[in-house]
C-alpha cells in the first residue's frame, strides 16, 4: 500500500541514497537507525513535507511524490508531538475534522471514540500545556487517528517517554495497528523493534543495509554493524574448513558444527552460554581459549565482561558469579563454549 | 539576587538613570502643572479640537486596518522564505523610520499629486487625496507600517514550522494553515505591531503637514495654535492630546506584559 522506489536526498552533511521500502497493509514496520541518519526526514518525504531529489513514493499504486500535503492519507506524528498550544486537548482533537463534512454530534463521537482509545477522555476539556510527554503524545496519536490516514508514520514516539510510560504507550500502538492501521516507526531503540514490529529495515549511512521480516533480521544479521545494532554480541565473520573447524574474523580458529558444509558465513555465539572461569577447566566444550579481560560492565542484574582471546568476545555473567570469582578488568581469564552453542548464519 | 548594600557602582547607574528619567518626565510634567484644569476643560469643549483628536484617531485606525491587511501577509513571508535579496527587503521596509519624515511627505505629495498617476486615476472618479483624510492616511502609514511589519514578522518567526506542517499533514489547506495556526500563534506580536502602528500614526506631524494642512489633525492643531496665539494655547490642546496618546501607550505596555508572563 506505501512503496518507497529509490528515494534520494541530500541535505546538508547527509544524504539518503536510493532507499526502497513497501509496506503491505497492516504492517508495523520499524525503521531502525542511529540519531540523525535521515530517518525523520523520510518520513517528512513520504507524508510530502518535503521534496525528494530522485525517487518516487506511491500509495496503493499511485504516485503521491508530487502531491499536496493535505490530499495525501498519511499521517505523521512528531518526535515533539506538535500539539498546537493554543488549543485545548479536544480542539486539536477535532482540528482535522474542520475540513470535512461532518455533523457535530458525528464529530463528537468520533473525538471520544479516539480519545478513549488513546484514554484521554478526562484530559478533553483541559489546556495543552500543563499535560506530561505521555499525555501529549496520546493526544497527538488521537489527533492523527481522527483523521482517519491510512498510514500512520511515528517519529520516535516512545522516545522523550519514561520507562513506565513505555510500556502503556507500547501495548496503545499495538492496539492501533492491530485495528488495521498500517505503521512506520523509526527509532533508534532495537527493543522497540522486537516488541512491536512484524517488518524491520535498518538505516546506515544514509542507506538500507537490511530489511525484512523482523524476526529473520534479528536472528540472520547481515553484517556486524546490523548485528551490534540489534543488541548481538559476538557476532564474526567466518571461514569453514570441512573438519568442523572455522577461522573467525580471520584471526581464531574455533570448532563449530558445519553440518551443511558452507564455507563462508558468519556466526553468532551467545554470551550466556560463554563459561568464563580463572583456570581451564575440564568439561565436553571444545573450545576453550585464554585471554585477557578487557572491561567489565556492570548491568541491572548481571555483568557483561569482555574478554580478549584474539577476538574481542562478550560473556554475560551474574553478579553473584562476578564476586564468587573476583574478575578483575586486565587479569588473564578463561573462556568455554560448546560447538553446538554457536549459530552459524550462511 | 538581593543586594543590601548599594556599590559605587550602582550609584553611578542611579544617579545618570535618574537625571534621563527627569529628562523625560520634567518637560511633560511642567507642561501638566502649567495647565488649569479650567483650560483643559474649555479645551474639551472646544468643538475645533474634538473633531481634530476623532479625526487623528479615525484616520489612524482607518490606515493601520486598511494597511494590515497587506503587511501581515508580507511579514508572513518574509518569516517564512529564504530569498536573494531578503536583506534589501527588509531594510527598505525599516528606510521610513530613518528618513526624515518631512522629506517623507514630499515624497507622499509627489506620489499622490493630481500630476502623478496614482493622483490622475483618483481625480478621474473626483478625488484629491492631498488635502484628504485618504492622503493623511498614507502619509501616516508611510512613516509607522515599519513598526507593525517588524513586529509581525518577529511574532511569525517565533511560531514552530513544524506545527504548520503538521496542521498540513492533518488536512488543513495553506490558507487555512495560516489563519488558525500561524495568525493565532503570532497575535500578541502582530497586536503589539498594530497598536504600535496606531500610536505611531497619531503622533505623526512632518509628513502629514506637507500632505494635507486640512482637514486638521490634532499635531497639526497644536503647532498652528502656537504659531497664531502662542504657548498658552497651543498647551491645554497638547495636554489633551498626550493624555489620549497615554491611553494607547498604557494599552500597548499592557498588552506586552501580557504576553512576557504567557511565555513564561
Amino acid at each position: 500500500m506505501l512503496k518507497l522506489k529509490d528515494i534520494s536526498i541530500k541535505l546538508g552533511e547527509f544524504r539518503l541514497k536510493n532507499i526502497n521500502l513497501e509496506l503491505n497493509k497492516g504492517d508495523y514496520y520499524v525503521l531502525l537507525g542511529k540519531s540523525g541518519v535521515g530517518k525523520t526526514v523520510l518520513l517528512e518525504i513520504i507524508a510530502g513535507l518535503i521534496k525528494p531529489d530522485s525517487g518516487k513514493v506511491f500509495q496503493n499504486n499511485l504516485d503521491i511524490t508530487r502531491e499536496k500535503i493535505q490530499n495525501r492519507k498519511v499521517g505523521i506524528v512528531f518526535q515533539d508531538y506538535s500539539i498546537f498550544p493554543h488549543l485545548t486537548v479536544k480542539q486539536n482533537i477535532a482540528y482535522p475534522l474542520k475540513r470535512k463534512k461532518i455533523n457535530n454530534s458525528n464529530k463528537d463521537e468520533l473525538i471520544n471514540k479516539y480519545a478513549s482509545l488513546t484514554n484521554i477522555t478526562h484530559l478533553l476539556d483541559r489546556n495543552t500545556q500543563n499535560l506530561s510527554g505521555g499525555e501529549l503524545q496520546r493526544v497527538a496519536l488521537a489527533r492523527m487517528l481522527v483523521s482517519n490516514p491510512n498510514c500512520l508514520l511515528l517519529d520516535e514516539p516512545l522516545a522523550s517517554l519514561d520507562i513506565q510510560l513505555k510500556g502503556g504507550l507500547r501495548n496503545l500502538l499495538r492496539q492501533i495497528n492491530q485495528s488495521g492501521v498500517t505503521i512506520l516507526h523509526v527509532t533508534h531503540d532495537y527493543e522497540e523493534a522486537i516488541a512491536l514490529s512484524n517488518k524491520v529495515a535498518v538505516l546506515h549511512d544514509g542507506e538500507i543495509i537490511q530489511k525484512g521480516l523482523t524476526k529473520e533480521v534479528f536472528r540472520k544479521p547481515a553484517n556486524e554493524f546490523v548485528a551490534n545494532f540489534t543488541g548481538i554480541k559476538n557476532f564474526f565473520i567466518a571461514e569453514f574448513t570441512p573438519i568442523n573447524t572455522a577461522k573467525i574474523n580471520k584471526t581464531l580458529e574455533i570448532n563449530v558444527s558445519n553440518k551443511d558444509e558452507i564455507t563462508k558465513g558468519k556466526i553468532i555465539i551467545r554470551g550466556e552460554e560463554i563459561i568464563i572461569s580463572n583456570e581451564r577447566i575440564e568439561s565436553s566444550a571444545t573450545n576453550n581459549f585464554k585471554g585477557r579481560i578487557k572491561q567489565i560492565i556492570p548491568y541491572l542484574t548481571n555483568h557483561e565482561i569482555i574478554i580478549d582471546i584474539g577476538v574481542d568476545l562478550s560473556v554475560v555473567i551474574s553478579d553473584e558469579s562476578l564476586r564468587k570469582f573476583k574478575f578483575k578488568e586486565n587479569s588473564e581469564a578463561w573462556v568455554s563454549f560448546k560447538s553446538t552453542a554457536i549459530k552459524v548464519i550462511p | 539576587m538581593y543586594k543590601n548594600k548599594l556599590s559605587n557602582f550602582d550609584i553611578v547607574l542611579l544617579i545618570l538613570g535618574g537625571l534621563i528619567l527627569l529628562f523625560i518626565i520634567s518637560p511633560l510634567l511642567s507642561m501638566f502643572l502649567a495647565t488649569t484644569p479650567l483650560q483643559l476643560f474649555e479645551t474639551t469643549q472646544d468643538q475645533e479640537v474634538i473633531d481634530s483628536i476623532w479625526l487623528t484617531l479615525r484616520v489612524s485606525f482607518l490606515s493601520t486596518i486598511f494597511f494590515a491587511i497587506g503587511a501581515i501577509p508580507l511579514a508572513y513571508f518574509l518569516a517564512r522564505t529564504k530569498f536573494k535579496f531578503k536583506k534589501l527587503v527588509n531594510g527598505i521596509i525599516d528606510l521610513p523610520i530613518v528618513i526624515p519624515h518631512s522629506a517623507a511627505g514630499i515624497a507622499i505629495l509627489g506620489f499622490i499629486s493630481r500630476d502623478s498617476v496614482l493622483g490622475k486615476a483618483a481625480s478621474s472618479v473626483g478625488l484629491n487625496f492631498v488635502g484628504h483624510p485618504v492622503g493623511i492616511a498614507l502619509a501616516m502609514a508611510f512613516v509607522s507600517i515599519p513598526f507593525l511589519i517588524n513586529a509581525a514578522r518577529d511574532g511569525f518567526i517565533n511560531v514552530p514550522v513544524k506545527l504548520e506542517k503538521t496542521a498540513l499533514n492533518l488536512g488543513a489547506s495553506p490558507f487555512r494553515v495560516f489563519l488558525t495556526i500561524s495568525l493565532p500563534l503570532a497575535w500578541k506580536n502582530i497586536l503589539s505591531g498594530l497598536i504600535m502602528m496606531f500610536a505611531r500614526g497619531l503622533s505623526e506631524f512632518g509628513a502629514v503637514v506637507i500632505v494635507a494642512y486640512h482637514p486638521m489633525i490634532t499635531p497639526i492643531l497644536i503647532y498652528e495654535r502656537f504659531g497664531a496665539f502662542g504657548l498658552k494655547y497651543a498647551r491645554p490642546v497638547s495636554v489633551v492630546f498626550i493624555i489620549v496618546c497615554l491611553v494607547f501607550f498604557i494599552l500597548l505596555r499592557t498588552l506586552s506584559k501580557e504576553k512576557e508572563s504567557n511565555n513564561a
